[in-house]
């Protein structure tokens, strides 16, 4: 490739040696066209730069915490119940029935956004439980937000569920629970062990399920809780936002037959954990009569992901690839329709007449060169625009380090893989206003439609589409014990992040394999 | 400037024979008014007030979704109106011919105006009666507080109208950024970003002030606003004054594209 002499026979040579001085022409086209290369230096500005647009500080923000817990995975976790709650000394366990879970939910009238921070005023509720509003029995490391623990409860719509340490979440006995219908729940400490149990009549009982908490020191704190989450309606969804009204909510379980064994000491005490947090809070407390207990709270023992209120997605880091994604586009599908414009094509074609072999080259060149600039871009985009949103003030919720560099490369993937399909679309239709339009349309449309379609039809655009590619960007899983709405607009995707990239590149599979038999077969 | 308004019907009858006579124009067009009517129609169709929900949805924009999907075709017209001639050289002949420059822009303009005003007419009233036969069927029915859509309500009506002047615009937007641009990939390129990001970027910003304020000034959102029959208080613009910020964008082109056509070699 770096000779400098002419190899007359260069054509004869066939297979890869063909195809590299093909990649080498194409290569040399791309670069030595000024325009290209100073759009793709604009593809790596804009996506950096439109991250740093319009972020603000905590407090003031929609939804922007400044500050969150850490569970004991290293998650951000939003911790915040009413604890009935006593010390105990080395193994034990404690078990309770419980007859009722009822709650007080805000009126819709009244729904307008409770600021940050404030309580509820308890005259503009009515009787109503969330799905996951819960009360039951828990066992935690300390009282201090984050802390790892393992809990039984019955829940509003989900049944008996065992949850520990934020992200853990096994279901138990089904159904509601009432007087008629009461749920037995038990746990169990031994060691670093909690074990849960639950039973429809005391007697009969079900290992539900085990949690390991490691470092759980010798005296935890035990008892009953209640809890219920943030009332949330959205009540107009429109593009570029939506507004919901919401509100806190409460909780209260009728807990009797409570009874303890083990080394209890101290009588139980009431205690609202994770009273100064962001989360707008009811007021919880307990009533105790014998064995009876009637417990009420408000907020919720779960991990914080962005849509459920805390803190900001990480990924908004990477906003900027849609203006980035246009550029290379505009590039990719010039690449080659320049070249039917020009009548170059023609040229290039006598050059070297293995037509197919010429579009794939200019697909290969393109998708290098974006690739390189997208990661370049990514990598500066992820840490440069992070440290801006913190520096306003606001609390990113945290994700692992395989998952930052999953972020970075897939986003440098996923320019690449559009573009392609560029290069390719270019190819079929030869235009490049039609081609620029239907390549940006299908792979950004399914994306801005789904803050107006209805939520099924934007999930299977999000499926199908080209735009199933974003969901490489998705920086947090989905947890089931979250009752929030999984939206594209909050971050969230159909498809797991490499299934929706896979989508993206079976579609720019398909268009180059049609791409490669128009130009064998069509007069140029 | 008499002058050159003088010969402004004879230019506008030769930017109508040009875009006449080839096919693509006529294809786009009733791609536009298809396009947005399925969209709209598929939007309706999969829209669901459930019996004891709330639902928050206004039947009118429901309906005139496609107009989001539409605009992108329109936007190939328009610019497919200036690029084309400087692809084939053809505005050599045109600048020749019509030494007014500024009456050439002014003529296309025309035309494609006229053409996408049409266009659009067929197309909301395809995407209303779409919505009128279909949203019924899906819980919006006046038992649950939702009239059958009409022409005769006059939010409806604004609505309606206002989206077939939002697709106008549209146009005279992208005619402008064509003028100015010239090679259509680019001025595609430029349309699209201009609409289509300002959404994404007013999804994302955590500055309640910025979210309105891009909300304000985005020509697609802002445009899209006269779409609204109901929560209007919670616009961030009133409706007519939303499709003026999408007028003051497509001044802002077809006078950025006149300057630049005026001053620039063709």
């Amino acid at each position: 490739m770096t000779a400098g002499t002419i190899t007359p026979h260069q054509s004869g040579q066939g297979g890869r040696g063909g195809f590299a001085a093909l990649l080498h022409a194409e290569w040399t086209k791309f670069r030595t066209v000024r325009g290209w290369v100073i759009a793709m230096v604009i593809a790596a500005l804009v996506t950096v730069g439109f991250g740093l647009i319009g972020q603000e500080s905590c407090g003031t923000a929609n939804n922007a915490a400044c500050t969150l817990p850490l569970g004991p995975g290293g998650e951000a976790v939003a911790d915040s119940f009413y604890f009935v709650r006593q010390p105990l000394a080395g193994n034990g366990s404690i078990t309770v029935r419980m007859t009722s879970l009822t709650g007080l939910i805000p009126d819709r009238a009244a729904g307008s956004r409770v600021p940050a921070g404030s309580r509820a005023n308890t005259a503009d509720m009515h009787r109503g439980l969330e799905p996951w509003s819960d009360a039951g029995i828990i066992i935690e490391q300390s009282t201090s937000q984050g802390a790892g623990y393992a809990a039984m409860m019955v829940t509003g719509t989900h049944g008996v569920r065992m949850q520990y340490d934020y992200t853990g979440d096994v279901a138990g006995l089904p159904g509601v629970v009432s007087a008629a219908s009461p749920r037995w729940l038990r746990l169990t400490r031994s060691g670093d062990t909690i074990t849960g149990y639950d039973s429809a009549d005391g007697t009969a009982w079900t290992r539900v399920g085990s949690a390991t908490l490691p470092g759980l020191p010798s005296t935890v704190q035990a008892g009953l809780f209640a809890a219920s989450p943030q009332f949330t309606q959205v009540t107009s969804a429109s593009l570029g936002g939506s507004t919901a009204v919401g509100g806190p909510t409460l909780a209260t379980g009728t807990f009797d037959h409570v009874g303890v064994a083990g080394r209890w000491t101290g009588g139980w005490r009431g205690t609202d954990i994770g009273q100064n947090a962001m989360y707008p809070q009811a007021p919880g407390g307990f009533r105790q009569a014998g064995d009876r207990f009637t417990v009420t709270g408000s907020g919720e023992i779960a991990p914080d992901v962005p849509g459920s209120g805390g803190g900001v997605d990480i990924s908004q880091a990477l906003v900027g690839t849609f203006a980035g994604l246009i550029v290379v586009v505009v590039v990719g599908t010039m690449f080659i329709t320049a070249e039917y414009r020009r009548g170059l094509i023609r040229t290039t074609l006598t050059a070297s007449p293995r037509r197919g072999q010429v579009v794939a080259a200019k697909a290969v060149v393109t998708g290098l060169v974006t690739f390189a600039v997208g990661l370049v871009a990514a990598a500066v985009a992820l840490p440069v625009v992070e440290r801006h949103i913190r520096a306003g003030g606001s609390f990113i919720d945290p994700v692992s380090m395989l998952t930052q560099v999953r972020l970075v490369a897939g986003t440098a993937a996923l320019l690449a893989v559009a573009a392609v399909l560029a290069v390719a679309i270019g190819a079929v239709l030869r235009r490049s206003a039609v081609a620029v339009t239907v390549v940006i349309v299908v792979i950004m449309a399914p994306y801005i439609l789904g803050s107006v379609l209805s939520g099924g039809v934007s999930q299977w655009l999000l499926r199908l589409t080209p735009a199933a590619g974003f969901a490489i960007q998705q920086a947090y899983p989905k947890y089931p014990q979250l009752g929030i709405d999984y939206a594209s607009a909050s971050g969230y995707y159909p498809l797991a992040p490499w299934a929706g990239f896979a989508v993206l590149c079976a579609w720019a599979a398909a268009a180059l394999v049609l791409a490669i038999f128009l130009v064998r077969r069509r007069d140029a | 400037m008499t002058a050159e308004l003088a010969g402004l019907p004879g230019a506008v009858h030769a930017e109508w024979t040009k875009l006449r006579t080839i096919a693509g124009p006529s294809w786009l067009l009733a791609a536009t008014v298809i396009v947005t009517v399925a969209a709209g129609a598929a939007a309706d169709a999969t829209a669901r007030c459930r019996s004891g929900a709330v639902c928050s949805v206004d039947p009118a924009k429901l309906s005139l979704t496609g107009i989001e999907v539409g605009q992108a075709l329109v936007a190939i017209l328009a610019v497919l109106a200036v690029s084309n001639e400087y692809s084939t050289g053809m505005i050599l002949l045109t600048l020749t011919a019509m030494p007014h420059r500024a009456a050439v822009l002014a003529a296309k303009a025309a035309v494609v105006t006229g053409l996408v005003l049409a266009a659009g007419t067929v197309a909301v009233l395809g995407s209303v009666l779409a919505g009128r036969l279909i949203l019924p069927g899906h819980g919006f029915t006046a038992a649950r507080g939702f009239g059958s859509l009409s022409l005769g309500d006059w939010p409806v009506l604004r609505a309606a109208a206002g989206s077939v002047l939002y697709l106008a615009l549209i146009a005279l937007l992208s005619l402008g950024v064509a003028a100015v641009v010239r090679e259509s990939g680019f001025a595609i390129g430029v349309v699209l970003g201009l609409l289509y990001l300002f959404p994404i970027l007013a999804g994302v910003v955590t500055s309640p002030q910025w979210e309105r304020h891009l909300q304000q000034i985005a020509p697609m959102i802002a445009g899209l606003d006269i779409q609204a029959t109901t929560g209007l208080h919670a616009l961030p613009l009133s409706p007519w004054a939303g499709l003026g910020v999408l007028a003051a964008w497509a001044a802002g082109a077809l006078l950025a594209g006149g300057l630049v056509l005026w001053r620039r070699d063709a």
